[in-house]
């Protein structure tokens, strides 16, 4: 079975191209509009892997991913964290949050599938 | 996998414009000296979003300009800067480039890179605004070309300062340089960032700098002239904070890595199991449970120092951004359609409405009781042809906020030209009204706020003068009347001076005379005479282009109306029809002929009793309904149907109200009422005063629609006739 990608952006571009891109590298993709819509959609089901935004409206990267490992089922659900912040701060607050790792914004489509793959094969 | 960006690129297009919209409606709301930090950071994070898509999808030049000014925000709304009009202006005018350059990618206008580069060096020099950086704002403004250099020395910390600044004193000797951003030492250290207007070309700049530093200096990027920047731009390093993949394992270009998963392993200096791509471009935390993972070997990267970017962290973004915020218009229940389809299902439906209409007239003639079951099935397929066509046209349907929404910012640049004080106050921005409506009734709408501000209200000294408050007040407002909507602007300014425009009017050879009414006279400014009007009285040129909205208005079946009080302000009203598509009328007929008369004008119809009829002087009937004189106005004669009126005792009459004023209609029979579907008549034969177009009836006739409004003025004008 396809293994399942959330998508979590408030920018509809930059999912939509998440989205087109990992479709086309054989995953199944979820969206959400921010940190809020993110943590209901991966509370409502199972996912193998969560790409995330930084600066978004409601609830941000960082809120997300330390909400989504006080949840049982995501424990060790991977988390990449899409930024445009390179900062090694950004990082830490990721770090320490409880994330698997980062991604670089902008970034290019083979990039994010070449992280994906390496993240849930 | 080779995947086509550009499928992308209309959706990041539409929500660019989307940010750059809501980014300026806060920035006109906001007050610099009491900023609310809510909208310091959904600015912030507008230009932050539209950084990070221009960036990804390829548009340099848009991501240069919304990165600088994301900095500028970020510093803002961390109060090390303080917000100023200035910083608002500038953000503004960057909105304006952005959009342009939007509208560029798009091939729907000319990109201005110059007004690009002005407005980014602006916005940098205001973040140096504090002289935390190195860099004097002077120089900033001086330095527009160039090269913009980075690079990483790779020395001690400590030894940073003192060979950075040998570098620079060498680098000064060969043009003027602005140093960005002094970087720092040690293997995690800032990259430096300068800028140099120098004679040199790109190559012998490369060999000098090579020649300088040496092995100790890692060029990232020297290219082209100070605008093409973000893609070549290498990232930032740092030594101040500590790394969060360890040392020993991290490219030196800190671009990627892997972390580990528990919270626990956070210490700087853990057991390296991450991973970080030799660009930067991603990194794991932690590769130990991840299939196929080789700490060791991170992902080959072909793309280097090209997608990582420079240094602009902002510690507590994603504190800042958790404070609760409307999602963005709820997208994910939306989506997004090109226009030409709607326009298309609305033609189709139009065209359904009349295919209908003729089915329910083929079948007005049979045996209903035969045919039961045929007309309660045509009975069913009206209702839902209605409910269909009232949803399609919903689809089109915009709230006129859309347009209200760049009046702020017209106000503000306009009262800060013109020196006046203005507020302005809006309501009723939810009144929704069709999309092409919308479209064109901006223009219109920008030139009659414009003439408030500028011939409306008055400099704050004649104000204060005239025992007025200092600032004045343009009011929008809109909502709904009888199936139109109407949008009024409004302000306290001087009002209209009678005499004045009167004397203009002598003065241009119009005909005038002294016993018009006021509303008559306001309305002499939309003649064509008075466009190109000097000074009609200090609340002059209030003319100035007045007939070309009067015309747009009109070409949309709306009309416009002035009120105004000399020294207390005028009342410009504008009416629209909700959508130019389907109307609601009444069919009437007049000899041979069936005209519609749009249901919203239509209050009663009656059968007029002689005893009603009542002649004044000369030929002018009017008739008494219900205490009410009402002017008498015969279609027939109006529209010069052959023959003549039946006696009024054995027609109808329909009592019509538009512009305020009521006046009764006299035809032969009404015929029915139905939705009919707008047919424009100007555009397949000529504009007909009177006539408001055209539509296709069920028995495949053409009828035309009466422009209630031009008859009763028509009337008004040459009543001897009509009676």
């Amino acid at each position: 079975m396809a293994k399942t990608v959330l998508t979590v952006d408030d920018s509809a571009s930059i999912r939509q191209m998440v989205a087109f891109t990992l479709k086309g590298a054989g995953y199944d993709v979820l969206e959400a509009v921010d940190g809020q819509d993110g943590l209901e959609k991966a509370s409502a089901r199972s996912v193998d892997l969560v790409l995330t935004d930084q600066n978004m409206p409601r609830m941000d990267g960082i809120s997300l991913i330390k909400n989504l490992r006080g949840m049982p089922s995501h424990k060790s659900t991977p988390i990449l964290m899409l930024t445009t912040e390179s900062s090694d701060d950004m990082k830490s607050q990721g770090r320490a949050a409880g994330a698997t790792g980062w991604l670089v914004k902008p970034f290019d489509p083979q990039k994010l599938i070449e992280v994906v793959r390496k993240v849930i094969g | 996998m080779a995947i086509d960006m550009t499928q992308f690129y209309q959706v990041f297009f539409e929500e660019s414009q989307e940010h750059l919209a809501a980014m300026e409606s806060l920035l006109v709301a906001i007050d610099p000296a009491e900023p609310d930090s809510e909208d310091l950071n959904a600015i912030f994070r507008a230009a932050h979003s539209i950084k990070g898509s221009s960036a990804t999808f390829g548009f340099s030049d848009l991501a240069e300009v919304t990165h600088v000014m994301e900095n500028l925000l970020d510093r803002v709304r961390k109060n090390e800067l303080p917000l100023t009009d200035s910083i608002v202006d500038a953000c503004l005018k960057a909105g304006d480039v952005l959009r342009n350059l939007l509208g560029a990618h798009q091939g729907l206008e000319t990109a201005d890179h110059a007004a690009a580069e002005v407005v980014r060096e602006r916005l940098e020099a205001l973040m140096k605004g504090d002289g935390v950086s190195a860099a004097e704002p002077g120089d900033a403004e001086q330095a527009d070309v160039g090269f913009i250099i980075s690079f990483k020395l790779q020395c001690k910390a400590d030894e940073h300062p003192r060979v950075l600044e040998n570098l620079l004193v060498e680098l000064r000797q060969h043009g003027r340089l602005v140093l960005e951003e002094a970087g720092s030492g040690g293997r995690h250290g800032k990259a430096t960032r300068l800028r140099l207007c120098t004679e040199h070309d790109e190559i012998s700049l490369r060999a000098l700098l090579d020649f300088v530093v040496g092995s100790s200096l890692k060029m990232e990027g020297v290219k082209g002239k100070v605008g093409s920047l973000v893609q070549e731009e290498a990232y930032g390093f740092f030594d101040d904070v500590p790394a969060p993949s360890s040392d020993a394992l991290e490219d030196p270009d800190g671009a990627y890595g892997l972390f580990e998963l528990t919270p626990a392993m956070i210490p700087a200096n853990a057991e390296p199991v991450g991973m970080e791509a030799e660009d930067g471009s991603f990194g794991l935390f932690d590769v130990s449970g991840l299939p196929a993972a080789e700490p060791d070997k991170p992902a080959a990267s072909v793309h280097t120092d090209e997608s990582a970017k420079r240094t602009m962290l902002s510690p507590d973004a994603g504190k800042a951004a958790t404070a609760p915020r409307a999602a963005p218009g709820g997208e994910s229940g939306s989506i997004r359609v090109s226009v030409d389809k709607v326009d298309q299902m609305i033609n189709l439906v139009g065209e359904l409405v009349i295919t209908q209409a003729m089915l329910a007239q083929a079948a007005s003639k049979v045996d209903p009781v035969v045919f039961e079951s045929l007309l309660n099935s045509l009975g069913h397929l009206e209702r839902n042809t209605r409910d269909l066509q009232e949803s399609v046209m919903s689809v089109r349907m915009l709230p006129i906020s859309t347009v209200f929404s760049r009046f702020p910012r017209v106000v503000r640049d306009l009262s800060q030209k013109l020196g006046k004080k203005v507020q302005l106050v809006m309501s009723g921005e939810h009144t929704e009204l069709d999309k092409t409506l919308i479209e064109r009734i901006t223009d219109p709408l920008t030139h009659l706020i414009r003439n408030s501000l500028d011939h409306g209200i008055e400099s704050p000294d004649k104000r204060v003068a005239a025992g007025k408050v200092e600032q004045g007040t343009v009011t929008l407002r809109a909502y709904h009347q009888s199936g139109n909507i109407v949008i009024e602007v409004g302000d306290d300014g001087g009002g209209l001076n009678r005499d004045k425009i009167l004397g203009k009017a002598r003065e241009r050879g119009l005909i005038v005379h002294d016993n018009m009414s006021d509303q008559e006279v306001w309305m002499l400014i939309f003649e064509p005479g008075f466009s190109t009007a000097d000074v009609v009285t200090d609340v002059s040129g209030r003319g100035v282009g007045m007939d070309v909205v009067r015309k747009n208005i009109n070409a949309l079946n709306g009309r416009i109306e002035i009120d105004s009080v000399l020294g207390v302000g005028t009342r410009v009203t504008v009416r629209l029809p909700l959508t130019l598509a389907i109307l609601d009328g009444m069919s009437v007929g007049v000899g041979e002929e069936v005209y519609i008369i749009p249901l919203d004008y239509v209050v009663e119809s009656l059968q007029p009793a002689e005893s009603m009829l009542k002649s004044l002087a000369g030929a002018e009937r009017v008739l008494q309904v219900r205490g009410e004189y009402l002017p008498l106005i015969s279609l027939r004669h109006i529209f010069g149907v052959p023959g003549n009126d039946p006696p009024h005792a054995s027609g109808i009459v329909i009592v019509v109200e538009c512009d305020g004023m009521k006046a009764a209609l006299f035809v032969e029979q009404i015929l029915g009422q139905q939705q009919v579907v707008i047919k424009s008549l100007e555009a397949n034969y000529r504009r007909v005063v009177g006539i408001a177009g055209a539509t296709i009836m069920g028995d495949g006739h053409v009828a035309l629609i009466v422009d209630a409004s031009a008859v009763v003025s028509m009337a008004r004008h040459s009543l001897p006739v009509a009676a």
